[in-house]
């Protein structure tokens, strides 16, 4: 169609589309190349990892140098596992969440209650300064208190609460934001019918919010499993199974740190990479599945 | 007393457990970098110095401050393009199709790998390449590490310009939209400005991770205690010197690498409480 308009204007119209285009993409080169990391990490830890996957490997304790030096020598798997790392991990994970998760979700129903009371205002903002405390500070902190004063020596109880405080803060936030969103029609339904308060927060308020509470509990499991530094300083690692809360520890990212520290383990560090990332991954997708379902 | 005063004082007193694990670390990491600091009064955070040889003890945090502030920004200038472009990737371009969903959770999964296995890749994957390329002290430095830190915080800052973006009012958009714009410019001038104060606290936030990461870096940063000269000398940061001394320390050098760890804790809380800051006015 002709112009009708006696003034005319220049027509940057194509100038303005190609420049669309440019951009568009390069916001798509430069998200690819953003989670290309992913897939490459995944595909190296698989390729190199599988080989030394094998009954032994969970099953067995680590070698010592000299027994992977001669394997290697002689071009053979080496012998031995992880599993001094395994239970190393479930111990103090376990400890850390039975620390976390009672501590978390009270203070989580505690700031959900008292809604910008100054009190819960400071205790939020003080879970919020916690949670980005670097891991290896919370490790010192955690040498200082428990490491000297109360096991006097390296212990899983030390690298245990290391894990703890770290995982507090999640907990925290995600039981206050799971806690808002429930109807508050059903909690004063409860109160209505003379229910004690406590019996409110134990039997509505925390299994309506249970998959949420669960699906914050989880993520901060899968974050707090692959943490080295805080354990390096507190739960020292060690050689055999161990079951007892106040001895040395080892866990599967401390065997990593290991095995990368000594020439001979190398092949070790990507199984034990591997099982390290599918259990991560595992708590990861698990929680977001929780999530999701919930919506 | 009745059951509902019991509840209250219960979790009164279960919350304040958290003040007092706050404030206790505040306590320990100060009472322990007293000796530290008496020693080396100002000079502590002046002086080029960490030598541990005895008899000529001086520790000082500053080429390890300047080790974190290297890493930490090359972290955050590469990430910056990269999370800015996969946040509108996520919050505007492709919202809500099956495509960002997949490339949301890549992200996530990455912000789910452990820093050891990031080292572990930047030491037998990236550093390689570094050496190929004739950079750094063996593939080692602050560049390496400050690449695979990027890696590492682009999830945290991504997530949150992401969901921001995603939040700007339709009605804005469309606004500029009816009056010929295209999608580029309603992008920059309308969607990211109307973002930007969330898309800012992303970064900071993102900062703030770096500046605390511990292992991934200790194996990739070469671990020498001197201020790096340029982008690809090798250096230490406040965290990674912290893992790396640690196992020998006593004395003097426990309580400087305690002082140490009470600055980190002092930045990072200044870091995280500014950006927590920015989203709370933001919201």
């Amino acid at each position: 169609m002709e112009r009708v308009n006696p003034i005319s204007y220049p027509d940057h119209s194509k100038r303005r589309i190609l420049k669309e285009k440019i951009f568009l993409g390069l916001v798509i080169a430069l998200s690819a190349i953003t989670v290309s990391p992913i897939i490459l990490i995944i595909s190296k830890l698989v390729i190199k990892g599988v080989k030394q996957f094998s009954f032994d490997f969970i099953f067995k304790t680590t070698p010592n140098t000299y027994e992977a030096m001669t394997a290697v020598a002689s071009g053979e798997n080496i012998p031995g596992g992880v599993l001094n790392g395994i239970s190393g991990t479930l111990l103090m994970v376990a400890a850390a969440a039975l620390i976390a998760i009672p501590l978390g979700i009270t203070s989580g129903v505690f700031l959900y209650e008292n809604q910008g009371k100054r009190l819960a205002n400071l205790v939020r903002n003080v879970s919020d300064i916690l949670q980005g405390v670097p891991s290896i500070v919370l490790g010192l902190i955690s040498y200082m208190w428990i490491v000297k004063h109360i096991t006097h020596g390296f212990s899983a109880l030390a690298g245990s609460v290391s894990l703890s405080i770290m995982m507090v803060p999640m907990i925290v936030r995600s039981t206050e934001e799971t806690l808002k969103m429930i109807p508050n029609s059903i909690k004063e339904a409860a109160l209505a019918l003379g229910v004690p308060y406590y019996k409110v927060i134990i039997k509505v308020l925390i299994p309506t919010g249970f998959s949420g509470m669960l699906t914050g509990i989880l993520l901060a499991i899968s974050r707090v499993i692959g943490e080295t530094a805080p354990l390096m300083l507190t739960a020292l690692g060690s050689t055999m199974v161990n079951w007892d809360i106040t001895q040395p520890t080892s866990a599967l990212p401390l065997l990593v740190w290991e095995f990368y520290n000594d020439p001979n383990m190398v092949d070790l560090i990507w199984s034990t990479s591997l099982l390290l990332m599918v259990i991560v991954l595992i708590f990861n997708l698990v929680s977001k599945k929780i999530a999701k379902s919930r919506q | 007393m009745n059951s509902d005063k019991i509840t209250k004082i219960v979790l009164v007193s279960v919350s304040f457990l958290i003040l007092l694990i706050a404030g206790g670390m505040v306590f320990s990491l100060v009472s322990g970098a007293i000796p530290s600091f008496k020693e080396f009064g100002f000079s502590f955070i002046t002086s080029k110095e960490w030598n541990p040889t005895e008899g000529r003890e001086n520790y000082s945090a500053l080429p390890f401050i300047a080790g974190t502030l290297m890493t930490s920004v090359t972290a955050l200038l590469i990430a910056l393009p990269l999370s800015f472009a996969t946040s509108l990737f996520l919050g505007e371009y492709y919202r809500n199709t099956k495509i960002a969903t997949i490339l949301g959770t890549m992200v996530d999964l990455l912000a789910g790998i452990p820093s050891i296995v990031y080292g572990l890749w930047g030491f037998y994957v990236l550093r390689p390449i570094m050496v190929d390329l004739g950079l750094g002290n063996q593939g080692f430095g602050v560049f390496t590490a400050g690449l695979i830190l990027s890696i590492m915080i682009i999830p945290y800052a991504t997530s949150l310009s992401n969901e921001i973006i995603a939040m700007v009012p339709n009605d804005l958009k469309e606004a500029a939209y009816s009056l010929g714009a295209t999608r580029l410019e309603v992008t920059l001038s309308v969607t990211v400005p109307a973002a930007r104060s969330g898309i800012f606290a992303g970064y900071i936030l993102a900062f703030g991770r770096a500046l605390g990461e511990t292992m991934a870096v200790t194996m990739l940063i070469g671990n020498s205690n001197l201020i790096p000269d340029n982008l690809f000398s090798s250096g230490n940061t406040m965290a990674s010197v912290i893992a790396n001394q640690f196992g020998e320390a006593d004395g003097l050098k426990l309580s400087s690498l305690i002082a140490i760890a009470l600055l980190l804790f002092v930045i990072t809380g200044i870091i995280n409480g500014v950006g927590k800051y920015i989203i709370k006015k933001f919201d």
